[in-house]
């Protein structure tokens, strides 16, 4: 069960006009890995987590999730597979008290299905799930309009979204940037707690010294291709990642 | 050169709200009163306005400014979801032609023809509107505006459903207070109707939906398949005032299709504020009956009734609706700086 492949990724290819987002892509991620994500600047990360939950079709290659082809599915149907994702721009329902953002994922059919929610309940669901992520139940913070919040709370708010979507694989793409020191320390512990529970996790950051501290998997990109794959310490060891991250060394 | 500002102005909540918007705590008759009149008022009010105003042509205006009450009622259901609709004509025509269609060539009686129309136009609308439900903003806006006027160029090319000339002596409703009460309970209806389902999850979705739908479609949710639930019940609505006209005056022509049936509710909306379906009511009951007002200047009629819409869109932009309900809830006081 524990070696099982969630996510397989065969030679996935996006273009943009005459420009190749995505090139070649193919890897295979087991239950319970946390893969950390990363590459320069427009290395094609954003791009490959929009192909794997459906909000970009690839020009070619195929998704599996559990040995199903999610190749073409809509990005509905993929988050009710249990794959849930963050956004790099914080993206809230802004007018909507912070609590009620999260009736979205579990008014989903997914959620319905595993976990009945009557009348009313929802809210507390909410409310449950927002205390463990720093919204105090008893301050004013959850019932606040979400737009009124700080970026902090905002970036915690949208992984509590994809928390409330009871997800297998969990997909972060740049949680950490624009969070201050002492919120990153916060919430990475609890990201480490649901990997260690069993939970998937693919992690798109910039900040490395976070990431490899709870990641054991890195793929990292440039150009959209696949340079290094493996443990941290020897992805990033490799001639080519250092390349790309600093730029070519004169010799001397 | 301006003064230096002494003063400005605070604002203050009535202190009843209790979290959110759907749990209050009450501890006085007082409070219960002030919760209760806001609903009760409008309620009275419609419900009495007929008794006192009577049958005769002002009695004609009050069902008038019911059917597009419901018209505006559909437009901010439609827009809660995001859906910019400029076709409000479309579904009262729709609802319009099915009624007078079944009662004309079937002579079906109102009390069929009229949850037909309800039922099946707002089936064919939304039908015709799923084709572009991917479409966003303004396109889906041109979309909405061009099916009735489509329509109507089918009904005056082919000469169907009676052509230019409509179709004459359908059967007329029992008496003027029924269909006004039919009218006026529905938009009750309607009215409380709408405004709870957007508290429930079921409308926190839709208004989800509205702010961004990539959000949604990333929390298990399929934004396609509730914007067509959502277009099928604004198109109910609008098909259901549609046939009560229909029924109401005997006649369906090709005006049903007219532009002023949607521009008239949009202008009601834009005036009572729109976002919480109150200001839709307000807005038409205050400019139906003020154009109604007015037709007595002749040509000038028009004229002075989009200077009155620029002058309160200009002081109130945010709608007469909005503004009242501030000004309910809270107080406000100088207080010095």
């Amino acid at each position: 069960m524990a070696d099982e492949v969630i996510l397989k990724v065969e030679n996935l290819t996006k273009r943009f006009g005459g420009i190749i987002a995505v090139d070649q892509v193919s890897f295979e991620l087991k239950q319970g890995e946390f893969l950390g994500l990363i590459g320069p600047n427009g290395s094609g990360k954003t791009t490959l987590i929009n192909l794997i939950t459906g909000f970009v079709k690839p020009t070619s290659g195929r998704i599996y999730y559990r040995n199903m082809e999610i190749t073409h599915c809509p990005p509905y149907q993929i988050a009710c597979l249990g794959i849930a994702r963050s956004f790099q721009m914080v993206r809230a329902f802004h007018k909507i008290p912070a609590y009620k953002n999260l009736i979205v994922p579990l008014y989903s059919p997914r959620v319905r299905k595993l976990s009945g929610g009557k009348y009313g309940e929802r809210d507390d669901m909410a409310i449950d799930l927002l205390d463990d992520f720093g919204f105090e139940r008893d301050s004013f913070v959850p019932y606040k309009p979400a737009g009124s919040l700080p970026h902090g709370y905002l970036k915690r708010l949208d992984l509590a979204r994809c928390m409330a979507l009871r997800p297998e694989l969990l997909i972060l793409d740049e949680l950490f940037s624009g969070m201050t020191m002492s919120e990153v320390s916060a919430t990475l512990p609890l990201i480490e707690k649901f990997n260690r529970e069993g939970l998937t996790i693919i992690m798109v950051e910039h900040r490395l010294k976070e990431l490899f501290r709870v990641a054991n998997r890195v793929i990292v990109l440039n150009f959209g291709r696949k340079i290094a794959d493996g443990p941290p310490r020897e992805a990033m060891s490799q001639k080519e990642v250092q390349r790309a991250y600093l730029g070519t060394e004169t010799e001397g | 050169m301006a003064e230096a500002i002494k003063y400005r102005k605070e604002r203050i909540d009535r202190g009843i709200k209790a979290r959110s918007d759907t749990i209050y705590m009450l501890s006085s008759y007082r409070e219960l009163l002030y919760i209760l009149f806001p609903r009760v008022l409008p309620i009275s009010f419609l419900l009495l306005s007929p008794i006192f105003i009577g049958g005769g042509y002002w009695g004609k205006v009050i069902f008038y400014s019911c059917t597009f009450a419901l018209l505006a009622l559909s437009w901010d259901l439609l827009a809660s979801v995001g859906l910019i609709s400029l076709g409000q004509a479309l579904f009262f025509g729709v609802g319009s032609y099915v009624a007078g269609g079944f009662n004309f060539y079937f002579k079906w009686p109102l009390f069929l023809t009229i949850p037909l129309a309800t039922f099946g136009g707002a089936l064919i609308c939304t039908f015709l509107l799923v084709p572009v439900l991917r479409l966003r903003g303004v396109y889906f806006s041109m979309v909405t505006l061009i099916l009735p006027l489509l329509f109507d160029h089918l009904i005056e090319t082919l000469e169907i459903l009676g052509g230019t000339h409509g179709l004459l002596s359908l059967s007329p409703f029992p008496s003027h207070w029924m269909a006004v009460y039919i009218a006026v309970v529905s938009v009750i209806l309607c009215l409380f109707g709408f405004r709870r389902l957007l508290h429930e999850d079921y409308g926190f979705v839709l208004r989800g939906i509205r702010e961004d739908d990539r959000v949604v479609m990333a929390g298990g949710i399929n934004i396609y398949w509730y914007k067509a639930q959502t277009i099928f019940i604004a198109a109910m609505v609008g098909c259901f005032a549609g046939a009560l006209m229909t029924h109401y005056y005997q006649f369906v022509g090709r005006s049903a299709f007219a532009l002023d049936n949607t521009i008239l509710p949009l202008a009601g909306v834009v005036l009572g504020g729109s976002g919480n379906f109150a200001g839709s009511v307000l807005g038409t009951f205050i400019l139906v009956p003020l154009s109604e007002a007015l037709r007595a200047l002749g040509g000038l009629r028009m004229a002075l009734y989009s200077l009155i819409l620029i002058i309160a869109l200009a002081t109130l932009p945010e709608g007469i609706f909005h503004y009242l309900e501030r000004k309910y809830h809270q107080f406000e006081r100088m207080v010095s700086i």
